[in-house]
């Protein structure tokens, strides 16, 4: 997910550079030292990881909107405060993982144009409509439950700001899957309706929860390099199977079904056996072609451009100010 | 102008009486005192702090990592700024 | 158990009725405005004016909880009274328009509703002067932050200037409602449970003016008062806030959540 590689057709990027340097560098974080912005670092890397942690910004950013979506419509005050503070959370999580990123030499403003003109990827995951409250419920048990899963290793990741940034991000996050899980234990424990709501949401977010770990490990370009460079520490198949090891008890105990009829335990590899991703799905999601990828492109762009006449009051005020100040 | 954003603030807080401020991370504003508001409304949520500062990113003045070895190795060798460098019998106390 | 006389237990009664509408009154106020500003959740300007207005949205939704708790079931008062029975004013469920109309309705209610819970604080009744005293330190902060974007807003550019007097001008003929005392207020009131909101009018509007006049803004011209809100008369506006707050737990009666 945040550490997939989505642009399918990109180049491993290859810069001749001083190989004196670059062998210090790798050898700097074989020894699990962290790198900080002034450090010298391929070039290859730099960009990885703007890519990477711009990816993981978008990533919050469009994240608010199918949440964001419930927010008005929560069914108690406790849940509407619940879902209001993670939404925003979401958007803290944007904001410190943009200022990562910044530290790299791209500015905010850049990444968010690439986002909009559709260069940089976002998540798979949040090109699904929420039609339901069940969904609210499936996506904090599921989709933080995945997420939390990649960004847990990522706290030791070797680029010193993106470590940091993903520490407080995952103290933050601790809340977000509880509650998620506990909106899910109200309705399966529920009315029928709301029992059907819950199991229509597992239907509908399996597949795409598991679709959020990125292609097979055989298809996934860069990630040796990646592993080394510890900006990504584990395989997107190895978390996977985690998640789905540690996610299908906890739909047992709701009294819901995975909508795969291929999980079955395998004690000899002492996980679950589940059935094969549909993998053109996936592709046609990074393409674009979610099924609510055109309104979520849309919302974020309107909110940016709605909102550049605010950015320049502002600027335009502090301009003045200033020469006030200095007349 | 057509909308860009904002200058690069970093961020301090004091997590609570008797500490330094520590850097917590950016954010992005127009002036000074809606860059304090950012950072109080975006890194102090969760009671992390009793105080901010905020500093215009451009501000900063960074030492070069590649003169890290003449800033910071000279210092290696002057053990006899440490306590433990110094020779006292047992016996002697309050020292 | 000695017995009061018929006509001080109506009096008893009647102080009751009205520090539930009371309660209400505040509670309602608090509520709708945070619904309003928490329809902004992911669309703000900028990724920290998302976090400063989810910030007043959680902390105005916290206070509606409170007050609406101490006049009953909170959950039940926010989600099954139709429009009637809704007491706020009509000033906090106007829409969000642009930035500037959120933000000119945010300084007008801020600065009234900081200038009341202050005196509030001091309630006879601990249960309001308890919800007051906590709210008092959030509606500091969200008047200071109001009046820094009117401040910027109007001495922007000339874009924003005429957005911010527009939505001024929007919001300003339901100023006249936040002080207006009815029966029910002046008993309580007269109890020193409610404070009078005319004793801070004077204030508010002194306060009003330094606002605009840093923001180089001229005050809209006055405006014909529209009232109601505290009868449950409200703009249209409130029925289609009420259908989408209130949609669960009016479609499925029996759940709960």
């Amino acid at each position: 997910m945040y550490t997939t590689e989505l642009n399918k057709n990109v180049k491993p990027i290859e810069v001749a550079e001083d190989p004196e340097l670059v062998a210090a560098f790798e050898a700097r974080v074989a020894a699990d030292e962290f790198i900080e912005p002034k450090d010298w670092m391929p070039d290859a890397y730099r960009k990885t990881l703007v890519r990477q942690i711009s990816q993981h910004a978008h990533s919050e950013i469009v994240g608010m909107l199918p949440e964001g979506n419930w927010i008005t419509r929560a069914p108690s005050l406790r849940r509407k405060a619940i879902l209001l503070a993670k939404v925003q959370d979401e958007a803290g999580h944007g904001l410190y993982l943009y200022c990562a990123a910044e530290t790299l030499g791209t500015s905010r403003e850049e990444m968010i144009e690439a986002l909009h003109s559709g260069k940089a990827k976002y998540s798979t995951i949040f090109n699904y409509p929420t039609l339901t409250w069940a969904d609210i419920g499936a996506i904090g048990w599921l989709v933080d439950g995945a997420a939390i899963m990649n960004q847990v290793p990522l706290q030791r990741t070797s680029y010193g700001p993106y470590a940091r940034a993903m520490v407080r991000v995952c103290k933050e996050e601790s809340f977000h899957q509880r509650q998620g899980y506990e909106i899910m234990i109200a309705l399966a424990n529920g009315t029928a309706e709301q029992k059907r709501m819950a199991q229509d949401a597992l239907n509908r977010w399996w597949w795409p929860s598991l679709m959020m770990f990125g292609p097979p490990d055989d298809n996934s370009p860069n990630t040796e390099r990646s592993m080394r460079w510890r900006i990504k520490r584990e395989t997107n198949d190895e978390l996977r199977q985690k998640f789905v090891d540690i996610t299908v008890p906890q739909a047992d105990f709701l009294g819901l079904s995975v909508p795969d009829p291929e999980v079955q335990w395998n004690e000899a590899k002492g996980g679950y056996d589940f059935g094969e991703i549909d993998w053109e799905e996936f592709y046609a999601v990074v393409r674009g072609e979610g099924p609510v990828a055109r309104e979520r492109m849309k919302a974020r762009i309107e909110a940016w451009e709605d909102g550049a006449w605010v950015r320049d009051a502002a600027a335009a005020h502090e301009f003045k100010r200033r020469q006030r100040a200095a007349a | 102008m057509s909308g860009h954003d904002w200058p690069l603030w970093e961020v301090f807080v004091r997590a609570k009486g008797g500490l330094n401020h520590r850097h917590v991370g950016s954010v992005h504003a127009p002036d000074a005192e809606l860059a304090l508001r950012h950072a109080r409304d975006t890194y102090t949520r969760r009671l992390e702090g009793v105080s901010l500062w905020v500093v215009p990113s451009s501000s900063i003045v960074a030492s070069d990592p590649a003169d890290a070895g003449p800033l910071f190795e000279p210092a290696e060798d002057k053990i006899y700024r440490h306590p433990t460098f110094y020779d006292i019998p047992d016996v002697v106390k309050h020292i | 158990m000695p017995t009061l006389p018929a006509s001080e237990v109506d009096v008893e009664e009647k102080v009751e009725l009205a520090f539930v509408d009371y309660c209400q009154r505040l509670g309602d106020d608090a509520l709708i405005l945070g619904q309003r500003i928490s329809e902004w959740c992911g669309h703000a300007p900028v990724l920290e004016v998302d976090l400063s207005l989810a910030n007043l949205a959680l902390d105005l939704i916290g206070q509606g909880t409170n007050f609406l708790g101490l006049a009953g079931d909170a959950n039940k008062l926010a989600f099954h009274r139709d429009v009637l029975d809704w007491k706020n004013c009509l000033l906090v469920e106007q829409p969000n328009g642009d930035f500037a109309q959120t933000i000119a309705r945010q300084m007008l209610f801020s600065t009234w509703q900081h200038m009341l819970y202050q005196r509030l604080a001091n309630s006879s009744d601990a249960r309001i002067a308890g919800v007051a005293a906590k709210g008092v330190k959030e509606v500091a902060y969200h008047r200071e932050l109001a009046a820094d974007w009117v401040i910027r807003l109007g001495d922007g550019t000339e874009e924003s200037a005429r957005r911010m007097a527009q939505g001024l001008d929007w919001c300003w003929r339901f100023i006249p409602e936040l002080f207006e005392v009815d029966e029910v207020l002046a008993g309580l009131i007269e109890r020193g449970i409610a404070t009078d909101p005319r004793e801070f009018e004077a204030e508010y509007r002194a306060e009003i003016d330094r606002v605009l006049t840093e923001a180089k803004l001229d005050a809209p011209a006055e405006q014909r008062p529209i009232l109601g809100g505290r009868r449950g008369h409200h703009s249209e506006h409130l029925g289609h806030l009420l259908a989408v707050m209130q949609f669960l737990p009016r479609t499925y009666p029996d759940a709960t959540w």
